[in-house]
């Protein structure tokens, strides 16, 4: 009797658990993971269905399918749901799954809290789309809800848009205190700092990061529902507060929100670099400096989003200096990467297809952001749609792109199986060939004066936004394609090897453990203290 | 080992950036006290001048604006005013609520160029006093200001910008 007991006992501590209840109460950080970019992989195609009504409205000018006040929700939600819901819960989820294989720890140091910040994601997101349904509609001020537009000026339901953020800051918030945490005081015996590989370095400086500025932004938005609710006047000029406030507020959380979005990117892309160059990643410890510096220069370039709301000609030239700086320690990035491929053994997979593509099409993206950064240029850029190719540029063949790669790269170690090679190439080229299509026209129509966020333009830009859209909805369908690559490999996929890739040899202690990862890894640290095994 | 300690510092660290994040409400206005950005000017004060100090003729405008409805009349006696820096000027603003209500008023000032609100000093203002009226009541307020006669020379005009604010509701909050 009691044996019956103790093995069952040992079934339920090392296999998971079976049904619904195993993916609500899991504390395990592949599945933890899973959730996280499952998450993510639904709400890129709802934002992406928002994309996509956005490009149909402006397919043509004048006003076609959607009023302008649904437009506005459809801006706004697009932002919000893409930056909040897709690009950071999807690296949150790499890191969930990547980090403890990586540095050879069991899971991650805070498993429970770990299961609370992916669950309260959806409840945050649940709240904010709802506001759809409501009366009044849903947030209509832009992804950036500048007041007096989301309190003065909002709909009813900016209280539930607010709610919304605040639980979304809670969850990453305890994400990276988990991962900072982790990575602290879980390495492998042997894993100093300066060994550890560069996505778990990029992850540990976006923490950082997020654990700095997610509060401002909870405090922004705190103050916003005082001012709606309670009667003070943080950003209202009638009660002696001051709209330019808010601005201030928010680009200090906003603009290292902007390289939260791209730190763990490098270190995807130098990894998948490393592996299909066969070669070790170019210049270790200038790529970890460079993170770092990116990260610390982040904290002083708020205002270069608010040159043309009116600042002293010294204020102007200090961002405008500070912001070029970073062009520096991104330039270091980007001929490491370069550096690294140069008389390489490479091959061209699917990973290191999007790899590549990101860095040549993240670069365009820096450079256009080089040209925003001139303060008197900039008061020509402002508010085109040269903002929306540049930032654009930088999340979608950026971050997007990488995440999509480092999907790839890592699907059989945490599948067992092989994508089909040839639909994810067909994925690539179709992605790349639309993104450019979506995206470069922007930078003319924007260069010659067309605004973003109106829902109707002058006759002159129709051309170009007819290829625009074509080009998303091409992209749009392409990403359907990857979901069904992804879902192919899971059901129909062929065994994949320990080491999944020719180059991954050497290249991270995650190539050592079979594919599928087993449920528990690295239950006792692998020693890397002797240089012989040291990965 | 450190692991508590590890989460209590970035707990920590979480407090103490949501605190700075409210922190940037004084920390604001104090650098646009300081560098006189969007054209922020501080209640009164009375300077006088040293006579030696050069002086010379400038310009000053006054503008008046109701905020969104405001149904107030308001405007100043004069549009413009010549003035010459270090001395002593008076203009009257009328106000004058046009409703069958009693209001609640208050006008936020600025000063344009920004950079050169450091250099209006205004000796007697209602800047940020609310103001009551009656029904269909009026009333004249003065506002008196130097001009500092180290202003800029490249600073020909300067103009005073007076908006207008319904804050009947905020009122009764209180």
């Amino acid at each position: 009797m009691s044996a019956v007991i103790e093995s069952h006992h040992d079934d339920h501590h090392h296999g998971p658990a079976k049904g619904f209840s195993r993916w609500l109460y899991t504390t395990n950080h592949k599945d933890i993971g899973s959730l996280y970019l499952w998450f993510s992989f639904i709400m890129l195609f709802v934002g992406g269905a928002m994309a996509m009504v956005i490009r149909a409205e402006l397919f043509e000018p004048g006003s076609q399918i959607v009023s302008p006040e649904f437009y506005n929700q459809m801006v706004t939600n697009h932002g919000l749901i893409m930056v909040f819901g897709v690009i950071m819960p999807a690296f949150v989820g790499l890191a969930n799954w990547m980090i403890p294989m990586q540095i050879g720890a069991p899971d991650m140091a805070l498993p429970r809290l770990n299961n609370l910040s992916f669950w309260i994601l959806p409840a945050a997101f649940g709240v904010l789309l709802s506001t759809f349904l409501m009366e009044g509609g849903a947030p209509n001020f832009g992804w950036t809800f500048y007041a007096p537009l989301s309190t003065e000026y909002a709909p009813p339901t900016v209280t539930f848009f607010i709610f919304a953020v605040h639980i979304m800051g809670a969850s990453s918030i305890m994400g990276s205190i988990n991962i900072i945490t982790t990575i602290l005081n879980m390495r492998a015996p042997g894993m100093t700092l300066m060994k550890m590989p560069l996505f778990v370095w990029s992850w540990l400086i976006t923490a950082y990061l997020l654990i700095a500025v997610m509060p401002v932004l909870a405090g922004a938005v705190t103050m916003m529902l005082m001012d709606i609710h309670f009667g003070t006047s943080f950003f209202s000029a009638a009660g002696g507060g001051d709209p330019v406030l808010f601005q201030h507020v928010f680009w200090f959380f906003g603009h290292p929100e902007v390289y939260i979005m791209i730190l763990p990117a490098f270190g995807i892309v130098s990894h998948i670099i490393e592996t299909f160059s066969r070669k070790p990643i170019f210049g270790y410890s200038s790529m970890v400096y460079a993170i770092a510096s990116i990260a610390l220069l982040s904290f002083v370039v708020w205002a270069h989003h608010m040159f043309t709301v009116g600042m002293p000609i010294a204020g102007e030239l200090f961002f405008m200096y500070s912001t070029m700086l970073i062009a520096i320690p991104t330039g270091v990035k980007v001929f490491n990467w370069l550096s690294t491929m140069f008389k390489g053994s490479l091959t061209f997979e699917t990973p290191m297809l999007f790899a590549i593509a990101f860095v040549a099409l993240f670069t365009i993206g820096g450079l256009s952001g080089l040209m925003l950064a001139i303060a008197p240029a900039d008061f020509q850029y402002h508010d085109t749609y040269f903002v929306v190719a540049h930032f654009h540029y930088v999340l979608v063949p950026g971050a997007l792109f990488s995440i999509v790669a480092a999907v790839y790269y890592w699907l059989p170690k945490w599948t067992g199986y092989m994508y089909d090679e040839v639909l994810g190439k067909t994925h690539f080229w179709l992605s790349f060939i639309s993104v450019n299509l979506t995206f470069f026209p922007m930078h003319f129509v924007g260069l010659a004066g067309m605004p973003r966020r109106i829902p109707d333009y002058a006759m002159q830009f129709a051309d170009y936004n007819m290829i625009v859209s074509v080009g998303a909805f091409l992209f749009g369908l392409s990403q359907l394609l990857f979901l069904f690559n992804v879902l192919k490999c899971v059901y129909y996929g062929k065994s994949a090897t320990a080491e999944v890739w020719e180059g991954a040899k050497g290249k991270g202690l995650e190539w050592t453990v079979d594919s599928p990862a087993p449920y528990h890894t690295f239950e006792t640290s692998p020693d890397l203290t002797n240089p012989q095994t040291n990965n | 080992m450190g692991q508590t300690k590890n989460v209590f510092r970035l707990l920590l660290l979480t407090f103490g950036m949501f605190g700075f994040g409210f922190g940037l409400v004084p920390l604001y206005d104090i650098f646009c006290d300081i560098t006189g950005l969007n054209g922020k000017v501080t209640g009164p004060t009375f300077s006088s001048y040293d006579e030696e100090l050069e002086t010379r003729t400038m310009k000053v405008t006054f503008v008046t604006l109701n905020n969104k409805n405001m149904p107030w009349g308001f405007k100043s006696d004069a549009p413009q005013m010549k003035i010459e820096t270090g001395k002593d000027y008076l203009m009257n603003f009328t106000f004058t609520n046009t409703t069958t209500e009693p209001m609640v008023a208050q006008a936020i000032p600025s000063v344009s160029p920004g950079r050169g609100a450091k250099y209006f000093h205004k000796t007697e203002c209602f800047c940020f006093e609310q103001q009551y009226l009656a029904a269909g009541e009026s009333i004249t307020i003065p506002v008196k200001f130097i001009i500092d006669p180290e202003i800029p020379n490249d600073i020909s005009s300067l103009a005073l910008g007076y908006t207008l604010f319904d804050v009947t509701e905020q009122f009764a909050y209180k």
